[in-house]
């Protein structure tokens, strides 16, 4: 028997296990962040300099939460397209409930997250329970925050300054040489991992995205678990919402607009399949990575506005034709 | 059953959506201070076909079992292309008219191309191509500006007899032109098969690919349409990402509330039309109701909401609880 074995071993291509085990589209996104990085660094020498490094992570940090949320629901096979506005609505509740003296400034942030948690769970009883398809709930439901939002500036000038803890939250320094934006990404990022690897409800989800019926029959609640989700989701749009606000030190309207799309590219790119059931949060961050790294280069080329979008559609369709086709049926 | 009966049900969607309208538009026209004039039924007819062309693309969509989130980009895209070629003499702005359609076909094909032969899902599809055809659009008008035959615009936008909206004789030209056409050919009819069953119209033989292509192609050229209207209502062009937007949204809201099934198959185009005209008239009814400007963005988002929930609801089809997870 041992013998078997060990020949087996010794004739079958012994290649390294983080290798063998590396998901393509995970990889593929490694090996374009390398290769923007590059050309960056041909396009300027400050690119690969620690601090623009750091500053590029900064800015990723606030799309990564963004995109952990986002990329909860699409490993559901569903999608969340009410990010801009809860973003939004996160951003200004938290200034607002600044503007009601220390008790507020110590409620801020929980207010902003509690209010995303609440459209989320609109989003989610739509979704779960009402089983209105995702996407016009979330469509919808956006178009609901953003009115609520204009009712909410429009009447009085309202406070849409970021308080001290907000902006601390955003661009303060505990670790020096790292900014706390950085350090709130890893921990959400820690938690999802732990969420998916360790638990039984971040099992369910891979569960319910590769086949609800079967996860449904095997006696999860899978209900529970969707509206959840939704919930997880909107409640991180918001949290994202409030650190752009520290970053910009203040809310303003249609703040949000600028994440939909790159969210939902961050996590396709990092080879999570859009109809849900499979994918890896470090493709996820790949993604995040990958994307603010485009839109950093594209910006010091001075590429306008247009030439963005352009590229942006095109990058992710590109890479969607590499790995995000449905198999063929039949 | 009887013949007829077979046809009303056929039909239910598209004359519940005919019921909500003339319903909504005959509260809207009463609490109206000039009444049921040729005027304000012109200015409705205006508004209402830009969003009824934008809410057909939608639907030929939709009917394959799909969703276009870039018809609001394409509708603006054809705008801001039909605010450069559509002006000069007859000729020229004929050319110029057929270059936008064209350009509205084209952007259409590209969704159609990507999601058939492609095999992508359609909604991050065409969030993809809504990215790169307001790229365009913004390309050709980083500002807003531009021209068109104004003596074709005042036409198009006019009575015709002093009396009946020359927009709503375009929209039925169009209808009687080119959809009822594809709904009765061998293409659109596998269109709608795809629609309802995919499975089931490709073991049957019929061109599912082609029929769903084509469905796609003839969705982006009523975008265009829209476009090419919505250029002679402004006189000009514009690359408006929240015009875009909203023109999606309430081509989704005014689907539903024309009776098409967002899960494909069912419904027709003229449902989408009165739907579009209906969802056109709740933002008139806020108007002449006289509700605050700063609530009405809250209220329109919450008739969106209740609407399109109701048309979506899938718990009301549910026959056994394993039924809930196709």
């Amino acid at each position: 028997m041992s013998d078997m074995t060990e020949e087996r071993v010794q004739t079958a291509p012994r290649l390294p296990a983080f290798i063998r085990r590396a998901d393509p589209a995970v990889a593929t996104a490694f090996g374009c962040i390398i290769l923007l990085l590059i050309v960056g660094s041909i396009y300027s020498s400050n690119f690969l300099s620690p601090e623009y490094l750091i500053q590029q992570l900064k800015v990723a940090s606030f799309l990564g939460v963004v995109a952990a949320g986002m990329m909860l629901v699409i490993l559901l096979g569903h999608i969340d397209l009410s990010v801009p506005w809860v973003m939004t609505m996160g951003a200004m509740m938290a200034c607002a409930a600044a503007g009601f003296g220390v008790n507020g400034h110590i409620l801020a942030i929980p207010v902003g997250v509690l209010c995303g948690a609440l459209f989320g769970l609109i989003n989610g009883f739509g979704v779960a329970y009402m089983r209105i398809p995702s996407m016009i709930v979330t469509l919808a439901t956006n178009v609901v925050a953003q009115g609520l939002m204009v009712l909410y500036t429009g009447g009085v000038s309202p406070q849409d300054s970021a308080p001290p803890a907000i902006r601390w939250l955003a661009t303060g320094f505990i670790i020096p040489g790292l900014p706390n934006a950085v350090i709130v990404w890893a921990i959400v990022s820690t938690v999802m991992v732990f969420l998916y690897s360790r638990t039984s409800y971040g099992r369910a989800i891979y569960g319910i995205g590769n086949s609800e019926r079967a996860a449904y029959l095997s006696g999860m609640n899978t209900r529970r678990i969707v509206l959840i989700a939704f919930v997880i989701s909107g409640a991180l749009s918001a949290f994202a919402g409030v650190l752009v606000a520290g970053y910009a030190s203040k809310a303003a309207q249609a703040m949000g607009d600028a994440y939909l799309l790159p969210s939902i590219a961050a996590v396709v790119l990092g080879g999570t399949s859009i109809l849900g059931g499979k994918g890896s949060y470090l493709g996820t961050i790949a993604g995040v990575i990958l994307i603010t790294l485009l839109q950093s280069i594209l910006a010091v080329m001075q590429m306008p506005e247009a030439g963005r979008q352009i590229i942006y559609g095109v990058v992710i369709i590109c890479m969607l034709l590499l790995y995000g086709r449905t198999p063929a049926s039949r | 059953m009887k013949e007829w009966r077979y046809w009303l049900n056929e039909q239910r969607g598209t004359l519940m959506g005919l019921a909500i309208f003339i319903l909504m538009f005959a509260v809207y026209i009463f609490n109206h201070p000039a009444g049921f004039t040729a005027d304000v039924v012109q200015t409705a007819a205006n508004k209402g076909v830009l969003l009824a062309f934008v809410a057909m693309a939608q639907t030929l969509v939709v009917l394959t079992a799909g969703i276009d989130l870039s018809v609001g980009m394409v509708f603006v895209l054809t705008n801001c292309i039909a605010s450069y070629i559509v002006i000069g003499d007859t000729w020229e702005t004929t050319l110029g008219i057929v270059g936008v359609l064209l350009a509205g076909m084209l952007c259409g094909a590209v969704n159609g191309a990507l999601v058939i032969y492609g095999r992508l899902q359609p909604i991050v599809a065409t969030i993809a191509t809504a990215a790169i055809y307001f790229g365009i659009a913004l390309l050709l008008r980083p500002f807003p500006g531009g021209d068109t035959n104004e003596d074709l615009a005042d036409f198009l936008t006019g009575q015709t007899y002093e009396l009946i909206p020359t927009s709503l004789i375009l929209l039925l030209a169009v209808v009687l032109i080119v959809w009822i056409p594809f709904r009765r050919s061998v293409l659109g009819r596998a269109a709608y098969a795809s629609g309802s069953s995919e499975q089931a119209a490709f073991m049957s033989g019929m061109p599912i690919r082609r029929g769903k292509f084509l469905a796609y192609v003839l969705g982006g050229l009523f975008a265009g349409m829209g476009g090419l209207f919505l250029t002679f209502t402004t006189y000009s062009g514009e690359a408006a990402y929240q015009s875009g937007g909203v023109y999606t949204l309430w081509s989704i809201a005014a689907v539903v509330l024309g009776g098409v099934s967002l899960f494909g198959g069912r419904g027709s185009a003229i449902g989408a039309i009165f739907g579009a005209f209906a969802a056109r008239t709740t933002g008139d009814m806020l108007f002449v109701f006289d509700v605050d400007p700063l609530w009405q963005p809250l209220l329109q988002g919450v008739v969106l909401m209740i609407a399109v929930s109701i048309g979506a609801i899938d718990l009301l089809r549910v026959r056994n609880r394993l039924d809930w997870f196709q």
